[in-house]
This record gives structure tokens, C-alpha cells and sequence, in this order.
């Protein structure tokens, strides 16, 4: 087993973070006291029902909001705000619909001083063709379907080389096949890449297909009430779906979540 | 949430019925496309109904002559004055009014709109007295100008400035309010600071938008620098109507306001054009 507390080995750690907003009555307790340590190039997956926290957990480690306690951590260093060591990938894709695919994934690389026309030239091209967007580079994101903006909105973060990948319901609002295929995608580009991952998601076939670790997140106060293992192997395909096995872990997650989404609702 | 308890449904009477709804024409349904003759149809009754309700009045005697002019003599009057060369030197007057006095509100409005649509503080700062101002007539400042600036250019250009900074300054901050909070979050986490924010994502987000503003302000600016001509004035379009009003020459006014008409017509078109080649990508 991992010592998942020594930090040298973790890309990002979560210590005791816990956010609370100011609502109309009273104060939501989005998240309460989450310890989480992700080592470096693993894939994990979030899951839980709405309310329960989840994207702003995202927004915590990608540094757009800041805990109410707590601390988190990339490499050792405090977030202290947003930057492109942690890529983020809105469900909406969040693509600039004034800019072309190429020119969206060039914003990152404009922002930086000391890169070379070529060697900017050169690390779009690849991740146009690392996400199969080399023949939409001249496009407008208005002439793309949702799976081709989620893919921009991709490359555009990756093309960075974040430490973490942070992926927000990245593909809830696509159709059931787009869907698949971007989770192929997706699964490819960490091993190609080698990118530690984050991805919160709802569904939790989703979660047991990327990751190779399932947070379970409860609602009302947000907060860790499982993590399960995923024994699959990296070398997934679709396939694996229908794997007993999968099925099985899938269930098992699913009456987690269940659960804990009704309890919830019950004391709300 | 409770868990669903199982009841019997009560037996209402049956629900009443509507009779659907006949089916209708494209011209009678709600955002439906028209045929192109159909279109063709509506823009020509759109120019050519209002001239021949004018030809009408005038042809039938409905209207004394003196008064109305018909739309012949009108024209016959406008090619007669700017045969002299004195219609272009009033148009020029006036468009370059409008040129100086919009432009410099143009200037002055769109930072400070971009600004207030982006940071709170100015948006409060400002928001208060604009939302008030801009409901102050700008003709009703022309005695007040006459007093300060005298009768120059200064009051002219002044008058146009107020009537489009206000306006122009909100609705540029409308439309950079509509920048969709993402598209800065994510801006944020490519590793864009606040100025790089505001100068590749908000500007270019907005600018569609704000040429949209300015068009509907520099239709504002026009009918400004008329009414500054015809109080206090030795030159421009509006002048001119003074003066044909002087000595009743109807046809003649009626011909400057052809031309103040057209020229607001090629200002509308070239401002469209502009933003539909800015906002390509909407």
C-alpha cells in the first residue's frame, strides 16, 4: 500500500480543507475538513451526487476560490490562486468563441515570454493532433459540435503542461456516444502524457472507467465518505464496461452514493 | 425528499379539451423564416408605402402645397441645392459635428464602459449618477451651453457628447457584463493576469456588442447636432432648415431632410457592416 501521507511523492494534497458560503440562511457548508493526497501522474475520479461539493473542490485546487480552513497543496507549495500548473476544464468547455481552435490553444503559450514562434508552432500542433482537432484548427468553436469544443478546451489546458489536470463534469452535457469516446480520449492522453488527472463527475460508470481511484463525496456538509480502488489495469478499453468485475465496483459505488444522497435529502 | 408513498389517484372529471390550433402562415408564426418574394415584398412596402401615403396627400390636394410639398419637388429642390454646392457644405458642417462631438464620446465611454462592467467598484462609482443623467434631454442643456461656451463650436460639440456619453457608457457596460464569468475563470488558469484578462477575452468578447451600442448612439449623435443647429448656429443642416423656415420654402426643408435622412442611412449601414466583419464569430 501507498504511504499517501508523505508528501514528497504527491503532486496534490488536500489538508483538512473545508469551505463554507454565506447563503441566504445562513452559512453552506459546501465541504467539511476533505483530506485528500493525489500521487503524481495517478487519475483520479470524484464523484457524488449534486450539492455534495464537487466542483468546488475543483475550483479550490484550481485556486479560483479559497478554503474557509485549511490548505491545498501542489508539490509542497500552498494555492494560493489560478494558474497553468492546474488546467481546468469547465463542463461548458469554456472555449473563447472570438478566437479559432488553433488560436484557442495558443492562448496559454501567448501569455509566455522566451517562446520561440516555432516551438510554440510546434507544441499546438501536437496537441491538435494528440485531441483530432488538426483538421478544425481554422474553425470557430460555432462550427464545432459539444465533443470537438470539449476537445479545444482540452488541448488548450494541456498544451500548458499542467501538473494536474482538473476536469469539471467534462462530458455531462455530451451525447451517451461522444461521451465514450472522450473518455478513450482522455485515459490516451494520461498515458501518453503522463498528467496527474482529476475528474469530478456525477456518473459513476464514468468514474470507475477513468480512474484508477474513486473519491465518494457525501452531501450536506460535502464530504469524503469513501474511497475505493479501482483494480481494472491502465490498459482499459470500452470493453471493460461489461467486465463483471466493473460491474460489480460500479454497483457498489452506485449504493454508496445513494445512500448518502438520500440521507442528505432526508435532513434537508 | 421522502421516499414516495403509494396512493390512489383520485377520479377527477375529465380534463377539458382545446380545440388545436389551425395551422398558420410563415408571415403569422412566431419567428418563422419568410419566403424571399415575401420579404421582397414587406421591404418595398416598407420604403415605397410612406412615399406614396406622401404623394397621395400632396397629388390629391388633401394638404395645401404650400405646406407639403410632393415628394417630386422635393427632390427637384434637393438636386437644386446641392448643385450649388451649399447642401454638401451644410451636410459637411453637420457630419463633421457629429464626426468631433460622437467621436470624443466614443472615446471617452468605451474605456470607461469596459471598466464599469468589470470591476464592481467603478460600476458603483459611476452607475448612480449615469443611470440619472442620461435621463436629462440633451436639447434642454442648449440654453445652458449657449451661456458657457458661447456660440461657437464648443456648445455644439458639447450637446452631441451629452447626448451618447451616457448612454453609450452603459450599454458598453451591458454588454461587457454579458462576458460569461468562465471565459475569465479559465483565462485565469492558462495563466492570464487581470490586464491580460480584460485585453484578450473581455474586449474582443464585447465588441460586437459595443459597435452594436455605438450604432444606436450615433442615430442619438445625429439628431443631436440638428437641434444644435437650430438654435444657435451659422452652418449645418439644421441651420439650413431655419433658414428655408424663414422664408416658407417647405420643398427646401423637406429636401434637407431627405439628406439628413440618407446620410443617417449610410452611417447605420457602414457601422453594420463593420460589426458584422468584428463579430464574425457570434
Amino acid at each position: 500500500m501507498i504511504d499517501r501521507v508523505s508528501s514528497n511523492r504527491n503532486r496534490l494534497v488536500l489538508r483538512a480543507v473545508t469551505k463554507h458560503y454565506d447563503g441566504r440562511s445562513g452559512s453552506v457548508r459546501a465541504l467539511e475538513s476533505i483530506d485528500l493526497a493525489v500521487p503524481r501522474g495517478e487519475f483520479v475520479s470524484v464523484v457524488g451526487a449534486s450539492g455534495s461539493g464537487k466542483s468546488t473542490l475543483l475550483s479550490l485546487i484550481a485556486g479560483l476560490s479559497r478554503p474557509t480552513s485549511g490548505e491545498v497543496l501542489l508539490d509542497d507549495y500552498v494555492v494560493t490562486g489560478p494558474g497553468p500548473d492546474r488546467g481546468l476544464v469547465f463542463q461548458d468547455g469554456a472555449v473563447y468563441p472570438f478566437r479559432t481552435v488553433e488560436r484557442n490553444v495558443a492562448f496559454g503559450l501567448e501569455l509566455l515570454p522566451r517562446l520561440s514562434a516555432e516551438d510554440r508552432r510546434a507544441r499546438i500542433d501536437w496537441y491538435l493532433a494528440e485531441t483530432g482537432l488538426t483538421a478544425l484548427r481554422r474553425a470557430l468553436p460555432k462550427q464545432l459540435s459539444g465533443g470537438q469544443r470539449q476537445r479545444v478546451a482540452i488541448a488548450r489546458a494541456l498544451v500548458c503542461q499542467p501538473e494536474v489536470l482538473l476536469l469539471d463534469e467534462p462530458f455531462g452535457a455530451l451525447d451517451v456516444q461522444t461521451k465514450e469516446d472522450m473518455q478513450v480520449l482522455i485515459r490516451r492522453i494520461w498515458t501518453d502524457t503522463g498528467t496527474t488527472v482529476l475528474v469530478v463527475t456525477h456518473d459513476v460508470e464514468e468514474a470507475v472507467f477513468l480512474g484508477q481511484r474513486v473519491v465518494v463525496l457525501g452531501s450536506n456538509p460535502g464530504r469524503i465518505v469513501s474511497v475505493v480502488d479501482v483494480p481494472l489495469g491502465d490498459d482499459r478499453d470500452l470493453t471493460v464496461k461489461r467486465a463483471p468485475e466493473f460491474l460489480a465496483l460500479r454497483a457498489s459505488i452506485e449504493d454508496i452514493v445513494r445512500v448518502h444522497h438520500r440521507a442528505a435529502a432526508a435532513g434537508a | 425528499m421522502s421516499q414516495t408513498a403509494t396512493t390512489t389517484r383520485p377520479r377527477w372529471s375529465a380534463l377539458p379539451r382545446r380545440r388545436p390550433p389551425r395551422p398558420r402562415p410563415a408571415v403569422a408564426t412566431l419567428r418563422v423564416d419568410i419566403s424571399p418574394l415575401a420579404r421582397a415584398i414587406f421591404i418595398t412596402l416598407s420604403v415605397a408605402g410612406p412615399l406614396l401615403g406622401w404623394w397621395l396627400l400632396t397629388a390629391t390636394g388633401a394638404v395645401d402645397a404650400r405646406f407639403l410639398p410632393s415628394p417630386v419637388e422635393a427632390v427637384n429642390s434637393a438636386v437644386e441645392m446641392a448643385a450649388s454646392g451649399q447642401l454638401l457644405d451644410d451636410a459637411w458642417a453637420s457630419v463633421r459635428r457629429v464626426l468631433y462631438g460622437f467621436g470624443l464620446a466614443v472615446v471617452a465611454s468605451v474605456p470607461l464602459g469596459l471598466l464599469m462592467g468589470s470591476f464592481r467598484s467603478i460600476w458603483s462609482l459611476f452607475e448612480p449618477a449615469f443611470g440619472l443623467l442620461r435621463y436629462l434631454p440633451a436639447p434642454a442643456f442648449v440654453p445652458l451651453l449657449i451661456g458657457w461656451l458661447g456660440l461657437d463650436e464648443a456648445p455644439k460639440l458639447t450637446l452631441i457628447f451629452i447626448a451618447t456619453f451616457f448612454f453609450n457608457t452603459l450599454m458598453t457596460a451591458d454588454v461587457v457584463r454579458t462576458v460569461p464569468v468562465s471565459l475569465i475563470d479559465v483565462s485565469y488558469t492558462l495563466g492570464a493576469r487581470t490586464g491580460e484578462v480584460l485585453r484578450k477575452v473581455v474586449v474582443p468578447h464585447s465588441l460586437p456588442g459595443i459597435i452594436d451600442a455605438i450604432r444606436v448612439n450615433a442615430a442619438a449623435a445625429w439628431g443631436a447636432v440638428v437641434v444644435a443647429e437650430l438654435v444657435a448656429s451659422e452652418s449645418g443642416l439644421g441651420y439650413r432648415i431655419t433658414r428655408l423656415a424663414r422664408f416658407s420654402q417647405y420643398e427646401g426643408i423637406f429636401a434637407v431632410l431627405i439628406v439628413i435622412a440618407l446620410i443617417g442611412l449610410a452611417i447605420d449601414i457602414a457601422l453594420r457592416i463593420l460589426r458584422d466583419r468584428v463579430g464574425r464569430w457570434v
